[in-house]
């Protein structure tokens, strides 16, 4: 609670109000309502197929889903008047659930111009592929990632832990404003939750926000979260603090649904 | 969103599509011996030239054309097509400045200035415009070292019994419709001789461009490299923009004696007709080695991008013992283009290696096909191929297919092949865009690192031609 009071006091970085999205002519997301500040860390749970990958991927600006009522302000501004691009230059970054093979191109040179790229739009310094590869090897370190990655294609052939991981070193090099990190804590074994973990703790900072994507309480125990939400049928129908990820471990959804549904909208925490 | 931007990506007009204005001098229309005859004599041939002529259109009579590859087009009217077409020849050029200023400002709208080629360390140029050569650099040095380099009427006129020798001796003048057609009609090309022990002290490059509307262009190529000689061959392709589709059937012939290495490398742009499949340049070619010694080693990197329609199979046949065949190749067709390409192997002697590298790429309507032949005859013991026949699709409505044909004769042999087909998707292009990376930029590191493995056989000022061709950006920290 403690942790909570202190950090809400950021500035607003994201704001979602009244969001509505489908996706091949089906409703997924049905009244999103959800404000992040600066410094905070947020936790999303729900049911499988509640909307949460979705919510993200609407954020990032997948093409594949239309928005059809709502509005997203990302630091004051509208955030569907940027391509999804500009979004990742303006600092929203998505870990993806799935990450996606791109055989053929090394990883090196992907992070590298999506570096230089996202550095170029901040007006800060570019790096040539020697000072790149200093610094990712630094980052990689924290990350506890061997550099060989480097030279594989992005992805490819990478085991489901060492392309989250992938992600995470992503999120590390773009040093976002709003990361939204889809359960990247699938997949990883105990060693690597605790690493991508840490990672992930290294980079909570007062002007950055964290959203987290996840099933499970044991991650929480690692990043410890502002608020917990839980997404079913496209709604957010729960918000508390973390004792509410404890409280689902014991319960399960069903409670918070029955209830959605017997009072139609959401539930107060 | 993003595939929008890829589709604007995709639909970018030809660069080079504009006309030269020079006073060409055509024939009249129409294909009869007559025709062959008037060639023959304003190229003021020997006679056996013309009996060769003769002979390969008098066959080509009887000849149909072929229908087997997948591709379609118009009934070509071979009476509709004129057959020789040169510029005015002024006088004898002695030096680069005095060539045509309006072709050599053509050249330089295609990035390819000649003062800059000049410049280029150790490329020497027999330019082709239309079917003349119009000015041949770097001679002198060449000569020194003993190698001939000129257009291949030169050299009927200069070295009658070499051409006499070799002419026809890989691609027989009957080989099929094209290259009967070719054999009959042929204006010009280029002949390259590289002597025993010779290793030629530059990379030979010849820039092609059809320039005149509705001349047909019948090129013919000659290279021979003699015992341990070794030679890189360059061909660079690009056509202005035209309404009616222009025929090209070039003959290329390749000779490798015992320990010699050849080295040929294409890049093609030609027209390849407007989004709606109008116009363009239709290509077929038929291009094959022939690794006649012991050791010898023919290679083929071809970057296709052109064209309306391409139907082109660099071969090589593996005669000489541990002689090794390569085709390295990419081929790009977009909104409505068609290729059929590919390669065959024919392996004849002992211990005969070949390894095929095909990457297709297609967007928009197009249809890009891969066809590719691997004999191992019944005499080549210990015979090796390896084929890797990879397919990128960009959108929904392309087309990509793979046609190997193995035949094998020989127990002995081991003929391996590949084939795998990837999609440049809507989640892949997302996944680019959520780290900041645009469409177009997305679009291009993925073909680069797709195409890398042939790219890396061209010389190096190719390369960088040829991925400009491609619309793309070099692979920062790869390339
Ligand atoms: N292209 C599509 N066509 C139809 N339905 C889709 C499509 N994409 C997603 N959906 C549906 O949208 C719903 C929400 O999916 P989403 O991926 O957001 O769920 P999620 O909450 O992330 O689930 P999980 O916990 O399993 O990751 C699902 O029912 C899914 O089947
Ligand atoms: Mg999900």
């Amino acid at each position: 609670m403690g942790k909570r009071m202190r950090n809400t006091d950021g500035k607003i970085l994201l704001e979602v109000r009244g969001l509505k999205a489908a996706v091949a002519g089906v409703e997924i997301l049905k009244g999103i309502e959800l404000a992040v500040r600066a410094g905070e860390v947020h936790a999303i749970m729900g049911p499988n197929g509640s909307g949460k990958s979705t919510l993200a991927k609407v954020l990032a600006g997948h093409p594949a889903y239309a928005t059809t009522a709502g509005e997203v302000r990302f630091e004051g501004a509208d955030l569907f008047a940027l391509a999804p691009e500009e979004r990742a230059r303006a600092g929203i970054f998505l870990g993806f659930q799935y990450p996606v093979e791109v055989p053929g191109v090394t990883n090196a040179a992907f992070l590298r111009l999506a570096y230089n790229t996202v550095q170029a739009a901040r007006g800060a310094d570019e790096l040539d592929p020697l000072e790149f590869d200093d610094f990712v090897r630094e980052r990689m370190k924290l990350l506890d990632m061997d550099p060989a990655f480097l030279g594989r294609s992005v992805n490819e052939g990478f085991s489901g832990g060492e392309k989250k991981r992938n992600e995470i070193l992503q999120m590390a090099i773009l040093e976002p404003r709003l990361a939204l990190l889809d359960e990247t804590d699938s997949g990883l074994d105990i060693d690597a939750l605790r690493v991508v973990a840490g990672g992930v703790n290294k980079m909570r900072a007062a002007d950055r926000a964290i959203v987290l994507v996840t099933h499970y309480q044991r991650l929480l125990n690692y990043i410890e979260p502002d608020f917990v939400h839980v997404i079913a049928g496209g709604r957010i129908v729960r918000t508390g603090d973390k004792s509410l990820a404890l409280e689902l471990e014991r319960r399960g959804y069903d409670w918070l649904l029955e209830g959605a549904k017997a009072a139609g909208k959401p539930v107060a925490a | 969103m993003s595939s929008t931007a890829l589709q604007n990506l995709i639909e970018q007009p030809y660069k080079h599509g504009f006309v030269t204005e020079i006073e060409a001098d055509v024939a009249p229309r129409g294909l009869s011996e007559d025709t062959i005859r008037l060639i023959s004599q304003k190229k003021d041939e020997p006679e056996w030239l013309l009996e060769f002529r003769l002979k390969a259109f008098r066959h080509w009579l009887t000849m149909a054309e072929p229908r087997w590859p997948n591709v379609r087009y118009p009934e070509i009217d071979f009476q509709a097509i004129s057959y020789y077409s040169a510029p005015k020849p002024k006088k004898k050029l002695a030096s680069m400045d005095e060539v045509d200023p309006e072709l050599r400002r053509t050249f330089e709208k295609l990035g390819v200035p000649l003062h800059e080629q000049k410049a280029l360390a150790g490329v020497a140029v027999d330019v082709i415009f239309d079917s003349v050569s119009v000015t041949t650099t770097y001679k002198k040095r060449l000569a020194e070292a003993g190698v001939i380099f000129c257009s291949i009427s030169e050299a009927v006129r200069d070295h009658p019994e070499l051409v006499r020798r070799y002419l026809g001796s890989v691609v027989p003048h009957g080989d099929n419709f094209y290259a009967a057609l070719n054999s009959a009609v042929f204006t010009d090309g280029s002949f390259c001789f590289i002597p025993k022990g010779v290793r030629c002290p530059m990379e030979l490059s010849t820039y092609f461009r059809i320039n005149t509307q509705e001349s047909g262009q019948f090129e013919r190529t000659l290279i021979v490299a003699e015992e341990g000689a070794h030679v890189s061959y360059l061909e660079g392709c690009t056509a202005p923009q035209f309404d009616t589709n222009q025929l090209h059937a070039a003959v290329v012939e390749l000779v490798a004696l015992d320990d010699a290495e050849i080295k040929y490398s294409t890049v093609q742009n030609w027209y390849a007709g407007d989004k709606d499949g109008k116009g363009g340049i239709y290509n077929f070619v038929t291009k094959r080695g022939l690794c006649k010694g012991r050791n010898s080693k023919i290679s083929w990197t071809q970057v296709e991008t052109g064209s309306a329609i391409t139907w082109k199979y660099p071969s090589c046949v593996l005669l000489g013992e541990n002689s090794i065949g390569e085709f390295y190749s990419v081929a790009l067709t977009n909104h409505h283009q068609q290729a059929d390409t590919g390669t065959k192997m024919i392996h004849v002697g002992r211990n005969t290696r070949s390894r095929i590298i095909s990457k297709g790429i297609s967007a928009g309507q197009s249809n890009n096909s891969y066809r590719g032949l691997v004999k191992i005859g019944p005499k080549a013991a210990g015979a090796r191929n390896f084929s890797q026949c990879d397919s990128m699709l960009i959108g929904d409505a392309c087309g990509a297919h793979t046609f190997p044909y193995i035949q094998v004769q020989n127990d002995s042999a081991i003929v391996e092949h590949e084939a795998t087909t990837s999609k440049i998707g809507e989640d892949q292009l997302f996944y680019f865009a959520s780290r900041g990376i645009a469409t177009e930029d997305a679009v291009s590191m993925i073909i680069n690192g797709f195409v890398k493995e042939v790219f890396t056989q061209l010389p190096m000022e190719f390369a960088v031609e040829a991925t400009k061709l491609l619309g793309l950006k070099l692979e920062g920290s790869v390339g």
